[in-house]
């Protein structure tokens, strides 16, 4: 990464398993076609991967990523599991660049597989939804104690929709964001899942439609909440000079950073605003580039309050005028700043953890095979995943040129 | 929502996930069991605290516990209606939210006496403690004299 560390990494290969919907797919086998894949796209072998980074399958149950290393037959010389929701993979970009930067590895792989759809068959984000308790904290029976999650959220029926809906309320108080703000961010990521041939959903939306479907939890409506998909990815990154001699275009990280400011929901310090605040003017410093220069934007977007405070919190949209902000359709692709060509959570895939497609999608927009969703001519795109309860962000910047 | 809302929310206490006092939690279950809430407070810069934790948060100093006066404004809420678990499934719509305390800190609860619908931010509340069963669930309601 630029600054830091003398040596460049790249993206030197990157593979989706099928989504959103695959039945008799296990997790493990969404990983498998991911990486297979990607190791097609880079034009390396099994035998090269050194390094490996996954953090395991979150959703409907937890799968560890050393299992997942096993099951693929990977031995690594690095290992890394950090788990920190959907932004996991943004972290593990970062930890990845900085392992092959420092020599810990060579070749790494961050990778990732979910049947959340499948094994579930209805959607998690609505019916189906647990109490966060028994998502990220499952209350224990017996003498292990519970987590703080199960004794101050659970017994108030607490979800994960619910988590976010407070976030939103507090946001239209403060600043007077509506729900057909709201509503637009969710009409954008329709409106670029038409260009993708898998997105679970591809006919349009509009405010209209949003603002009628049924209110779930205060202000948050049925198209504000992400789809409930299957699908996996894969990852495969390298040095630049050893990329630079693959079959592909490489995408060089030029900067990685991360933050959290809370775990459960009622410890959110500030309901308006993410950890993206944290590190937004360290990632563009680092970077050494600018938020004028960023030609495309992947960010994770479970809900529409969640792009929100994601675009205001790095300093696209000014703080607290981000409803008015996306409401002039940027968002979309061919507009100002195209941002989840590939229809996002919203609209395309969302297997529990979403992060590594933000990555993947970023990639291919520089390497500038984004088919009808290309972005001209990209140069650089930033990516930005949330985990957690809004408790995680991981934001990296990703460049056609070193 | 063709479904009428709980203004005094139906317990169902045994039917929901109920906390299990720890050695750092102990002391806040047995005051609600009272009807008192009892917050930690740090001896050393005297921000007071929740939920209950071995040190201070803040400065990383010790703690030591005080009676709260158990009064606080809505910070934010959310009016729940559709929920996938029991006791929750039935009870909907009903009113989550984030309380702040007179004292600073913030907590999550369900409020009572309220139809969901008329809830707002900076409502002020009260503490209204609710036994159930081997745990008392510090409820909030909006306050008698606001």
């Amino acid at each position: 990464m630029r600054g830091a560390l003398q040596r460049e990494v790249a993206i030197a290969g990157i593979g989706l398993s099928d989504y959103p919907v695959a039945p008799g797919m296990t997790s493990e086998q969404h990983a498998a076609l991911a990486f297979r894949r990607a190791l097609d796209d880079s034009g390396l072998t099994k035998a090269d991967v050194d390094g490996f980074f996954s953090a395991g399958d979150a959703l409907p149950h937890f799968e560890d990523a050393e299992n997942l290393a096993e099951y693929l037959g990977i031995q690594p010389r690095y290992f890394d599991s950090t788990f920190t929701g959907g932004s996991a993979f943004e972290v593990l970009l970062q930890h990845a660049a900085l392992a092959i930067a420092a020599g810990e590895c060579e070749v790494a792989l961050i990778v990732y597989g979910s049947d959340a759809r499948s094994r579930h068959k209805r959607g998690l984000g609505a019916k189906g939804l647990a109490p966060t308790t028994y998502l990220f904290d499952q209350p224990q029976s017996g003498p292990r104690r519970q987590g703080n999650a199960a004794a101050f959220e659970a017994p108030w029926g607490s979800s994960i929709i619910s988590s976010y809906a407070l976030a939103a309320q507090r946001h239209m108080y403060e600043y007077g964001t509506t729900s057909a703000q709201l509503a637009e961010i969710a009409v954008a990521m329709r409106y670029n899942a038409q260009f993708n041939p898998n997105a679970m959903y591809r006919d349009p939306l509009s405010v209209e439609e949003v603002l009628a479907s049924p209110m779930l939890a205060d202000p948050l409506h049925r198209w504000d909440c992400c789809v409930v998909s299957d699908g996996g990815g894969a990852v495969i990154m390298t040095s630049g000079e050893r990329a630079r001699d693959l079959k592909t275009t490489p995408v060089y990280v030029l900067a990685a950073k991360n933050a959290a400011t809370h775990y459960n929901i009622a410890q959110m310090p500030d309901y308006t605003q993410t950890a993206a605040a944290m590190v937004a003017d360290d990632v563009f410093r680092a970077a050494d580039v600018t938020r004028d220069d960023i030609d495309t934007l992947q960010i994770y977007d479970s809900f529409t309050i969640t792009v929100l405070l994601q675009l205001e919190d790095l300093g696209f949209a000014p703080k607290g005028e981000g409803g008015a902000w996306v409401s002039d359709g940027k968002l979309k692709v061919g507009g100002a700043l195209p941002t989840n060509t590939d229809g996002g959570g919203l609209s395309a895939c969302h297997p529990g953890m979403r992060g590594i497609f933000l990555i993947i999608e970023a990639t291919r927009q520089l390497r500038h095979d984004a088919g009808d969703a290309q972005t001209p001519n990209a140069q650089l795109a930033l990516v930005s995943g949330s985990g957690g309860i809004l408790s995680h962000i991981g934001v990296a910047i990703l460049g056609r040129q070193p | 929502m063709g479904k009428e809302a709980n203004t005094s929310v139906e317990l169902r206490a045994s039917d929901r996930v109920l906390p299990m006092p720890d050695s750092d939690s102990a002391e806040y279950w047995e005051g609600l069991a009272r009807g008192e809430l009892r917050l930690q407070r740090c001896t050393a810069c005297g921000i007071a605290q929740f939920y209950p934790r071995s040190l201070c948060a803040t400065c990383g100093g010790s703690v030591e516990w005080f009676a709260a006066t158990g009064k606080g404004t809505v910070h934010t809420f959310t009016v729940v209606r559709t929920h996938g678990a029991e006791p929750f499934r039935s009870l909907v719509p009903f009113t989550l939210a984030i309380v702040e305390l007179e004292e600073g800190p913030r907590m999550m609860t369900n409020l009572t006496g309220i139809d969901p619908d008329d809830v707002r931010i900076d409502l002020p509340v009260e503490l209204e403690p609710v036994s159930a069963g081997d745990i008392t669930l510090p409820f909030f309601t909006p306050r008698a004299d606001s």
